[in-house]
This record gives structure tokens, sequence and C-alpha cells, in this order.
């Protein structure tokens, strides 16, 4: 039975992890291919790199680390951060990167998605969609690291991604992202039923019951948190065991 | 012992270079036919469009030339998929090493979603390719389209419903699921491949 899976993120400025509250307050978590490894070795099914520096200058850089993940870890991962080009994604794949993750480039042009689907298939273009929800009841995307509101509806535009290619959508709730109260259940819950791609849902995971209420009530196919895992406060062999002994389909 | 990865216009060659590599081998990744020929093992990975990749191969005559390979070969993905006979896959003839059938999964409902992503179990596992692999093991799939079951298959999965996580026919394996991303269980499959 194909199981939920557990992915812990890294987000890297400058070739290290680092991991922002809300967004805002960065602090430095470690190196991030002594970590990768040690995620892949405790179980982790996947790894998602942020990097939130994402420069041109730095692009480089960045490629190089993607080369020494993928000469280290023997997981699947997914590298994200300032992703434009054709040409950007040949070079992260090339360097051995699985998937590759776009957000706001993609809603600025969303003909990337397809072009992108079409180049390199739609099973590594990961579309993330920063999300709030407003006082008027509705989730809205929002662009730049959660900086800049737009009226768009995530429903719509995650539909329109998945239309266009988008292979998983991975759904980060503002509102939830550094709370560690719980995953963001009702929006992973709907796109999930709406939609024909993984969902892989992100922000408030804070105990081992948030993940296990995101795989059944929130019906997500994978769940993401970074401070919990990088601070040991749940760890991964934990987590997996208890999940399992509830009964959710987990790779153990 | 020469192993050879074959290059051509499908996705993840490098990590199968990677993985090789993070087990101490080597591997020349290469279309070059005499190369190919000369290999103690051949590996046929990719990720990717069924109709492009063949289209890509036929004009190489890569095609004849896999067919034709004497030498223990490993498809891997779209590999294993274009070492059948047919794809539905926008309705392309492949390389006909195995007899099965590749068709896209049909979900019976909207919790199933297409293409698979993830790790699912790999059972009724026979033959050399799985030697200290336990039954029911974890293994990272990708893939939209799948092979049915049948007189090679030497692995199942259940996904909608059972098909070939692997076939094997004389020299030439496949498998599904990516060995080169399964953890443990892959590389000790790479390992047994490369000690066949």
């Amino acid at each position: 039975m194909l199981t939920k899976r557990i992915i812990p993120c890294l987000d890297i400025k400058d070739g290290r992890t680092v991991k922002g509250v809300n967004f805002e307050q960065l602090r430095d978590a470690g190196d991030p291919i002594e970590l990768a490894a040690l995620y892949a070795q405790e179980g982790a099914d996947e790894l998602v790199f942020l990097d939130i520096t994402a420069t041109i200058e730095k692009r480089k850089t960045l490629s190089q680390l993607v080369n020494k993940i993928a000469h280290r870890i023997n997981i699947p991962f997914t590298v994200g951060g300032g992703i434009k080009t054709e040409e950007d994604v040949s070079i992260l794949l090339q360097n051995g990167a699985d998937k590759i993750s776009i957000n706001s480039a993609a809603f600025l042009d969303p003909t990337i998605i397809n072009r992108f689907a079409k180049n390199f298939g739609s099973q590594c273009v990961v579309l993330a969609i920063d999300t709030k929800l407003e006082a008027d009841g509705n989730w809205y995307v929002y662009l730049n690291g959660g900086r800049q509101k737009t009226d768009s509806l995530t429903t719509e535009w995650a539909k329109k991604a998945v239309d266009l290619g988008a292979g998983e959508i991975l759904l980060t709730s503002m509102n939830h992202d550094g709370t560690k109260q719980g995953f963001a259940l009702d929006i992973t819950a709907t796109l999930s039923s709406q939609l024909a791609v993984p969902i892989i849902a992100s922000g408030g995971g804070g105990t081992a019951a948030h993940f296990y209420d995101v795989f059944t009530t929130g019906k997500a196919d994978a769940a993401l948190a970074a401070s919990i895992f990088h601070y040991k406060e749940v760890p991964i062999p934990d987590l997996k065991k208890y999940l399992h002994q509830k009964g959710v389909s987990i790779r153990i | 012992m020469k192993t050879v990865i074959i290059q051509y216009n499908a996705g993840n060659i490098q990590s199968v270079l990677y993985a090789l590599e993070r087990l101490g081998e080597t591997a020349l990744v290469t279309d070059d036919a005499n190369e190919i020929k000369t290999a103690d093992k051949v590996i046929f990975p990719g990720v990717g469009e069924a109709s492009t990749a063949m289209q890509y191969l036929k004009e190489r005559k890569l095609d004849l030339l896999i067919k034709n390979l004497e030498q223990p070969v490993l498809g891997i993905c779209l590999g294993m998929q274009l070492m059948c006979t047919h794809s539905t896959e926008n309705n392309t003839p492949c390389l006909g090493i195995f007899e099965e059938q590749v068709k896209q999964f049909k979900p019976l409902d909207a919790t199933i979603k297409v293409p698979q992503i993830g790790w699912n179990t790999i059972s009724n596992l026979k033959s050399i390719l799985f030697e200290g692999i336990p039954e029911n093991s974890y293994a990272y799939f990708v893939h939209g389209y799948y092979a049915a079951t049948g007189a090679h298959t030497i692995a199942t999965t259940n996904y909608v419903e059972d098909y070939s996580s692997a076939l094997q026919k004389n020299n030439f394996y496949g498998v599904q699921f990516h060995p080169e991303k399964s953890a443990l269980i892959g590389e000790q499959l790479i390992k047994n491949f490369l000690a066949l």
C-alpha cells in the first residue's frame, strides 16, 4: 500500500540550514548535508531544500550543494528557491535533484509550469503555495515568501496549476506556520479532495498527533516540517512508529 | 568490471550514476554503441514520456542494440516500461523484450492520485535480484503507467490493482521503482545486479 510521506524541510541560506518562524527571525540549524544524511538514515521519506537566498550569483553555490547532497543521500529530494528558467531546472536535475519547487515565479508566469512539465515531466514539478485565511473566510495566495498578498483564491490557483502540469502541491498555511498548533486541516482536505495530484501539507506541525490529523482529517498525502525535526522535538523514528500504531500507512 | 548507463533523452540518469558512486562503483554514461556492447553490465534508466524516448532510441538505432544485448541489463522506471511490448502512453510500440503491456492507472475514485508518488511495498519477490531483500519491503515509485502482471513478473505492487513492480526474462531485468532512491533496499538491489 502506498504510504504517507514525512518530509523534513531544510531552509538554506549561504549554504547553511536556517529556519524562520512565521517567515521571520532566522535561526541557524546546522550543516544541510549532515542534517540531510541524518534524516535519510532516520527514515525520512523525502527531503525538501528551499534556498532562501536564491540570488543569481548564489545559484552556482546551490547547484554544488545539490550535487553534494545527491552523492550523500539515498532518498528523493526537491529543491526550490529562485527557479525561473528551464536552464535553472536542468542544472538542478543534472546535479541530482529529483524535483524542483516553484512558487512566486509560477504565479507571475503560469506558462513556466507547462514548459517545465513538458520538458522535464510533471513528476518533477512541485508547485508551492503560501496561503493565508483572511477575515472574509477565504484562503488567498501570497507571494515572495508571504510578503505580498494576491487576490487569487488558493483553490482556483491550485486547480489551474494542476491543469498546467504541476505534479504535486506543497501547501503552506501562513496562519499555522511556526505556531506548532497543528496543520491547516480544512484547506488541505479541500485541495486533496479536488485535485488529482498529491498534496504536501506544511505549516503548524508541532506534535505527532498533528501529523495523524493531517493524514486523516486533512487527507494529505505527505506532511512537511522543519524546526521540530531540526531541534529533535519530534524525532522522525518516534513519529513514524506512532503513526504506524495508529493505523496510518507509513514506511517503517 | 565495466558498467554502462545508457544516455538518452530521459530524466534521472545522473541520479543512477550518483547512486553507484555512493556504493563506491563507477559507471560510464554514454549512448555509444560500442561502449554499450562491450560493457559487463548495462543500466537503462529514465523518467519521462514513452513515445519521445522510443523515437530518440530508434533514431540512434539504440532500440535494436538494447534488444540484442547478452550481458545483464537493468531497466529502471521508464527504462523497464520501454522494455515491454507496448505502452498506451501515446500508443507507443516498445522494445518487446517483455510481453507485458504498459497501461495507465485508472483510479476508481478521487482518493487515488495519478501518478503514484511515494513509497509502496514490493511483494512476491522471486529473483536473485532481490537476494537479501525481505518480502514487503518499501521502494520509491514515481509513475502514472504500469506493466501488467504476466509470465515475467518477479515482484508485484498494489496501486489500483496488482501490477509488475519488477520483470525478468533471461539477462533482462526491469524495476518500476527507483532503486537509486529507495534507501538501503535500493542499494542492496543495485549491489545484487552488479554481482550477477
